[in-house]
């Protein structure tokens, strides 16, 4: 045993727990830690412009590469700004170990400068957290925190040290074994209820699958291709469970919800068996509650038990891991043709085409996602904000793999796109990382820049600049008699502003102007922006109204086509 | 008692919880409540029969929420190590109450006598009042309350509803499993499978 200071234990914990980036901004509390930083050369500290982006970047860097990500504060405005981001990866299920700074033990409680009680407002947004008081038991909880965050369905963990014990000397010994007898995911699924889920598709014409983050987080693509393949059961995907199934797959039929496809909202409600896997029956996804597809048996597999019966009532409840279930549910699936029920849906998509780009004269960003896609052969990740532009990168690009769209799809985080984009970019360096932004979002969080400058980091930066809040505009527009009040967004130069950054950047107002911008991105080295000029008022669809039923999904209106 | 909207009456519930023993974890089980529109009806918590480990009991007024959701919520705290539904089980329910009752010397012994038949203590007795300690089941503490009201209760207080499977049947957390496998290969001179243990780790 050696005795260490509380910040080499942290330190000396995080690199055993091959966290090799921290996503971080000093101040008081922490200068302890980052005094000891330079002590630990392996680990890469990205200083960040804003706490929030520190979280969303800890975030994207996980949704990326499947590892999990860690972001650090000090104490009080420090880690009230890690909260949204904090709240971001738990509503989405993304494994994060937030670390904070307090204020000295003998301040705690006292009101004194920079103290947050910031265990008690992150207790309902974590997994779980901890305000470690000893030395001693930094290791035992950033050894937990690692483990809670990555195992059963992950999420943010959040850990709490006051100053004085990142100073405070402790013997460091890295515990072998963890002791969480409260904490136990279960892995396997119950061999009788997996004959039940086996028995009731096995009976079924018109069963469906919708898959969920948790296809994603469980890497269980593989596994699921198999099992659509043997039995012929069409797939849907949740937004967040885009990728989880390979999108160009001929059992592939895309997304459901709110934006989601005209044929697999009405696929969903026609089915006769609903498989839920690694999803969460979100509202978003599958409307109005109360009139989801009542005459449908429901099959519901996830990690989660919490998770079932809890908005649908379930008929076959099967609580595991969705890598270790598809198999032993596969193996039980008759082999079966399911042509008629598959036809029905092309039919359906023929006849309702939600995919389709109209001709027009305008430049939409519909065009520019599906230019990129086919420029980038579809091998390039997205990292969205929220709105218009986010459903468009969900629907016109075609994920064939899971980690290539990264968008806060349960708390719809504005602000989201760029932060995500460079934790994404630091977690995959190889990969072409494309910030789809919109231009309202993108000025929550573009202080970040400064960081794709700072790091060299060649991530692609493609505002999608309709001059509004365009999704809160286009519900204004339909529900609320067209009454605009607050979403019309004035901007910077976004060219000058990536100037002032020293990032080149484009403005493209034509259709003519799309394809050599993308290119010339594609053929810089190192950060770029490009400003679209976009149409101000076009429109999402297919569109599911609020606390509307999927049976009620409004496709495009005639007199938005002609425009 | 009110009807809920679907004409059935609410059911109260009694559910225990063994949590760890650490600062934070009330604040967590309470916000969980909170946050998810659970409601307590009362909450008791004190020491279990582990070091470390606390037993809280917690009745909820079923028609807030099904009571499943909030055990499989409970479970998901990582300081929650077991959760039981004792509604249907055949269960000791007890609660201890300390009322403190105006009377005076015309009234006291028609006091003491009701206090008789509740089977209260008196545990102080002054001159305009008298305070009753009574232990019982929510009915029998309701009804010596409301047989107390005429006279003027000047102070009431309540520990909250703790309970007890009647039997062999307990709410309890086994040591861990290695070791009790370990505990039973010693005793019994061969290894053992865990399906074998008289209690499931999961
Ligand atoms: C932090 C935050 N604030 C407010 C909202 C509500 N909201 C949802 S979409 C939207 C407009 C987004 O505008 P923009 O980023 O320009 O994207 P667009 O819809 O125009 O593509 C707003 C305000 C939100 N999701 N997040
Ligand atoms: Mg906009």
């Amino acid at each position: 045993m050696v005795r260490m200071t509380g910040s080499q234990i942290l330190l000396e914990c995080l690199q055993r727990e091959g966290a090799d980036t921290i996503f971080g901004y000093p101040g008081g509390v922490v200068l302890p830690l980052y005094d000891t930083l330079p002590q630990f050369p392996a680990i890469r500290h990205v200083l960040v412009r804003h706490e929030q982006g520190a979280a969303h970047m800890a975030d994207g860097f996980a949704r990326a590469s499947g590892r999990t990500g860690v972001c650090l504060a000090t104490s009080g405005p420090g880690a009230t700004n890690l909260v949204t981001g904090i709240a971001t990866s738990f509503l989405d299920s993304t494994p994060m170990v937030a670390i904070t700074g307090n204020v000295a033990r003998t301040l705690l409680g006292k009101d004194g400068f920079q103290e947050a009680d910031i265990t008690g407002i992150t207790q309902p947004i974590t997994k779980h957290n901890y305000l470690v008081m000893r030395a001693e038991n930094i290791a035992m909880a950033v050894r937990e925190a690692f483990h809670i965050a990555r195992t059963g369905r992950p999420g943010p963990v959040h850990v709490d040290i006051p100053k004085d014990v990142f100073q405070e000397e402790a013997e460091f010994e890295w515990p072998d074994e963890l002791s969480l007898r409260g904490y136990r995911p279960t892995t396997r699924g119950h061999a009788g209820m997996i004959r039940r889920a086996a028995e009731a598709i096995n009976a079924a014409e018109r069963p469906i699958v919708i898959a969920g983050h948790g296809v994603v987080w469980g890497e269980a693509t593989d596994e699921l291709v198999a099992l659509a393949e043997k039995a012929d059961i069409p797939v849907i995907t949740t937004f967040l469970g885009i990728g989880g199934f390979p999108e160009t797959h001929p059992l592939s039929y895309g997304f459901l919800g709110m934006h989601g496809m005209y044929h697999a909202n009405m696929a969903a409600d026609e089915a006769d068996v609903v498989v839920g896997i690694g999803m969460r029956f979100d509202d978003r996804a599958m409307g109005r509650f109360s009139d989801f597809n009542p005459g449908a048996t429901i099959v519901h597999i996830d990690i989660d038990p919490a998770e079932i019966g809890k908005n649908l009532p379930t008929a076959v409840p099967v609580v595991g891991d969705v890598k270790r279930v598809l198999p032993d549910l596969a193996e039980r699936l008759e082999a079966r043709d399911r042509s008629p029920w598959l036809r029905w849906i092309d039919g359906v998509r023929e006849e309702h085409p939600s995919l389709e780009i109209r001709e027009t004269r305008r430049l939409i960003p519909q065009q520019i996602i599906r230019a990129l896609y086919e420029e980038t052969e579809g091998r390039a990740v997205l990292a969205t904000g929220v709105g218009q532009h986010q459903m468009w990168a969900g629907q016109h690009y075609f994920y064939d793999s899971p980690r290539k769209l990264i968008s806060s799809g349960g708390l719809g985080t504005m602000g989201f796109e760029l932060p995500a984009a460079i934790g994404a970019q630091i977690a995959v360096p190889d990969a072409e990382v494309w910030a789809i932004c919109g231009d309202a979002g993108f000025q929550m969080t573009m202080q970040e820049l400064a960081v794709c400058v700072d790091e060299r980091l060649p991530v692609r930066i493609a505002i999608m600049n309709n001059g509004y809040l365009g999704m809160v505009r286009q519900w204004q527009e339909l529900f609320y008699d067209e009454n605009f009040v607050s979403v019309a967004v004035t901007q910077p130069d976004f060219r000058a502003l990536a100037a002032a950054y020293g990032i080149p950047a484009l403005r493209v107002e034509t259709r003519a102007e799309v394809l050599p911008a993308i290119r010339e991105a594609r053929a810089t080295d190192g950060p770029i922006l490009i400003d679209f000029h976009v149409d101000q008022e076009e429109n999402v669809w297919p569109m599911v109204p609020a606390g509307a039923s999927l049976a009620e999904t409004i496709e495009a209106p005639a007199k938005e086509l002609a425009r | 008692m009110s009807l809920n909207a679907n004409g059935a009456r609410p059911r109260r519930h009694t559910v225990v919880a063994i949590v760890e023993d650490k600062p934070g974890v009330l604040q967590r089980v309470a916000g969980l409540f909170r946050r998810r529109g659970f409601n307590i009806e009362s909450l008791a918590v004190g020491h279990s029969e582990f070091a470390g480990l606390s037993r809280m009991t917690i009745i909820v007024d079923g028609a807030g929420a099904p009571v499943e959701q909030v055990q499989k919520q409970l479970y998901k705290l990582v300081d929650v190590v077991k959760v039981n539904d004792l509604t249907s089980e055949d269960a000791v329910e007890r609660e201890l109450a300390l009322l403190k009752v105006r009377c005076n010397n015309v009234n006291r012994h028609e006091l003491l006598e009701i206090a008789g038949v509740f089977r209260a203590d008196v545990v102080d007795m002054a001159t305009g009042s008298l305070v009753l300690q009574a232990v019982g089941d929510a009915d029998k503490i309701n009804g010596l309350i409301r047989m107390c009201e005429p006279y003027g209760i000047r102070e009431l207080s309540r520990t909250g509803v703790i309970a007890m499977t009647r039997g062999q049947k307990t709410t309890t957390v086994h040591e861990s499993e290695p070791e009790a496998i370990a505990r039973v290969h010693q005793s019994q001179g061969r290894r053992v499978e865990s399906a074998e243990l008289p209690f499931s780790s999961d």
